[in-house]
């Protein structure tokens, strides 16, 4: 805090007739004229994307809240309280579709998030052939997901598929994959992991370029091996990188869709890959029950919302 | 440019360093193009063997005869062109709408800053923390009948236009460039008598080639990879993008005129990616965190 100004500050008394205050009488008239014209441009300029937000995004944010508590019959809209999330609640499939999305969500930081760091401490070590791998790498999310999905779904083909053929050499017996319980979501994580690690490990790579090779020099000074040297100093100095990469996985695969859609049909064998996100879908557009997949969104929101608000805050930590 | 990284120049300087080296290199390169590459050549292959080939066990790794013909019978069974007509005009309408509408919004926000602009920032930014697919449902209720001017959006290309432009990261990408163009620049030529629009067609513009690049690139790729939003909104096959049309075909065609049209499905935006690549990764990384 500083202290109140006793002496007469020139600056001070400069500015204050510039504030533009409307209907000020030391105001002149072309001023104001000027501020409003510059502020209807301005909102000219900005206009058709709030309309859009409006419509698209904010709307929406209302509506699903409302949604929740509502219940749609032969277009009478009536309000229900905590209805829907009863319903939800009572559905066989509700723990179901929550454990498979932590489990999706577990093995897919297990993959997908120590799998991309790994690849990019790899090339990043070399002195050669990094565009190639990195294109290699990123190739994948360049594809339309229906693509790549519908290309594993064949890759995994009990019989015809490439898996079993691959392992075989290596002598390990056929595995049933997206028909078995036990694999299923197994086997949809690895194509999950194949056609999204590009990007994180992208900003994996431009994040070590950044680690300053000296401190690497002292670890081995100290006597560290290659292990330690990631550990205590690879690690620490892209903290929180990771970190922001881990949340962003974490609100990412929570709301895993596509994959479990068109590789199992959504359920899979036994429901062993029912989502959270599948279940909202089949509410709204099987079922026609649009309350109990709000609540049930609104569930996935009010736990994300937590991630997401670390995440934004330590993104902002980041850019300063 | 050699910075150092793990492992130590000298360690690699010794001929047992260097041998470790290259085996390992040789090793990664293999692997990986096993890996990513692997994939892409069993789909590319499969496309061209015969239905019996492509389903058989144990599978073949080389075709035994070749059909190129099967792309043409994806290309017309599965009417290809049709739909890649139909997700090119869908991708290059978004690709149009988020150009005008968000640089202009970006534009407004970063340089005439308006009153309550930092609110509308803040209520944009604030969508990025609402799950996409939480909002799938009040979307499409949305686009089902659009309140005040009430219109079913439904089959029609607004349905994927419109809902592009709330992009509120690109929005974010474009503001925090243009707040880097100097003020000056633009001072100067408020000064010379142009007016808004002028300045942001004559000098804003030219400076931002790299990010409108950017942007361009993502906004086609993204209505191209689209799968949920488009199956929703778009339920007439005639209507339909590549990617919802080849899944609702699936389980109609042999398998490897199927395959031959993931191929087919595939190339636009790999080759816009092998000559876009530089731009691409730079964006990647450049645009923080937001893979």
């Amino acid at each position: 805090m500083s202290a109140p100004i006793l002496t007469k500050d020139p600056v001070v008394k400069d500015r204050r007739p510039r504030r533009p205050r409307a209907g000020a009488p030391h105001l002149p008239d072309g001023e104001f004229g000027k501020n409003l014209r510059r502020n209807i441009t301005a909102h000219g300029f900005l206009i058709g994307a709030v309309l859009c937000f409006a419509f698209f995004s904010w709307y929406p944010i209302v509506r699903e809240f409302l949604l929740a508590f509502q219940k749609t019959e032969d277009g009478n809209v009536s309000w229900v309280g905590w209805d829907n999330f009863v319903t939800v609640w009572n559905d066989p499939a509700f723990g179901q579709a929550w454990r498979n999305t932590l489990w999706f969500t577990v093995l897919a930081l297990i993959l997908g998030f120590v799998v991309p760091f790994v690849t990019a401490l790899i090339i990043n070590e070399f002195r050669h052939g990094q565009g190639y791998l990195r294109l290699l790498v990123y190739l994948p999310v360049m594809l339309p997901p229906t693509a790549s999905v519908l290309l594993f779904k064949y890759l995994y083909d009990p019989g015809y598929g490439m898996f079993n053929e691959m392992l075989g050499v290596f002598g390990v017996p056929a595995q049933q994959w997206l028909q078995d319980p036990d694999t299923a979501m197994l086997s949809v994580v690895v194509a999950s992991t194949w056609m999204n690690m590009g990007g994180a490990t992208l900003i994996y790579l431009a994040a070590l370029q950044g680690v300053p090779g000296e401190l690497y020099e002292a670890a081995e000074l100290d006597g560290a091996g290659l292990l330690r040297k990631v550990w205590h100093v690879t690690v620490p100095q892209t903290r929180l990188i990771l970190l922001l990469m881990l949340l962003m996985q974490i609100i990412a695969t929570m709301q895993v869709f596509i994959e479990p859609f068109l590789l199992t049909g959504g359920a899979g064998p036994e429901g062993s890959t029912t989502t959270v996100v599948y279940l909202i879908y089949q509410y709204a557009f099987n079922f026609n029950n649009y309350g109990a997949a709000a609540a049930l969104g609104l569930l996935l929101l009010v736990l994300l919302a937590g991630f997401s608000a670390v995440y934004t805050r330590l993104n902002r930590a980041e850019q300063d | 440019m050699s910075t150092r990284t793990l492992i130590s120049p000298a360690q690699l300087a010794r001929p047992r360093g260097k041998a470790l080296y290259w085996v390992c290199f040789a090793l990664v390169v293999v692997l990986f193009t096993l890996a990513f590459l692997g994939p892409l050549y069993w789909m590319v292959s499969n496309g061209l063997k015969t239905t019996q080939e492509a389903v058989q066990t144990p599978p073949t790794w080389v075709p035994g005869s070749v059909h190129p013909e099967n792309y043409q019978r994806a290309w017309e069974v599965m009417d290809l062109a049709k739909l890649l007509m139909n997700t090119l005009y869908y991708a290059f309408g978004a690709l149009a709408f988020q150009l005008v509408l968000d640089v202009a919004a970006a534009y407004s926000l970063s340089k005439l800053r308006p009153v309550l602009g930092k609110m509308i920032l803040g209520l944009m930014l604030a969508t990025l923390m609402i799950p996409a697919t939480v909002l799938v449902v009040p979307q499409y209720l949305t686009a089902l009948d659009v309140p005040i001017v009430e219109r079913n959006l439904l089959n029609s290309p607004w349905a994927i236009w419109l809902p592009s432009v709330t992009n509120a990261f690109n929005i974010f990408l474009l503001k925090r460039f243009f707040d880097s163009i100097p003020k000056e620049l633009l001072d100067a030529a408020s000064m010379d008598g142009a007016g808004p629009l002028r300045v942001l067609w004559s000098i804003v513009l030219p400076v931002s080639r790299p990010i409108l690049g950017v942007v361009s690139i993502f906004a086609v790729v993204g209505v191209w990879k689209d799968f949920l939003w488009p199956m929703l909104v778009l339920p007439d096959p005639s209507k339909q993008t590549l990617a919802v049309g080849i899944y609702s075909l699936a389980t109609s065609v042999p398998e490897n005129v199927l395959i031959a049209s993931l191929t087919i499905a595939s190339l636009p935006t790999l080759i816009l990616f092998l000559v876009f690549q530089r731009n691409i990764m730079s964006g990647l990384t450049a645009g923080g965190l937001k893979g």
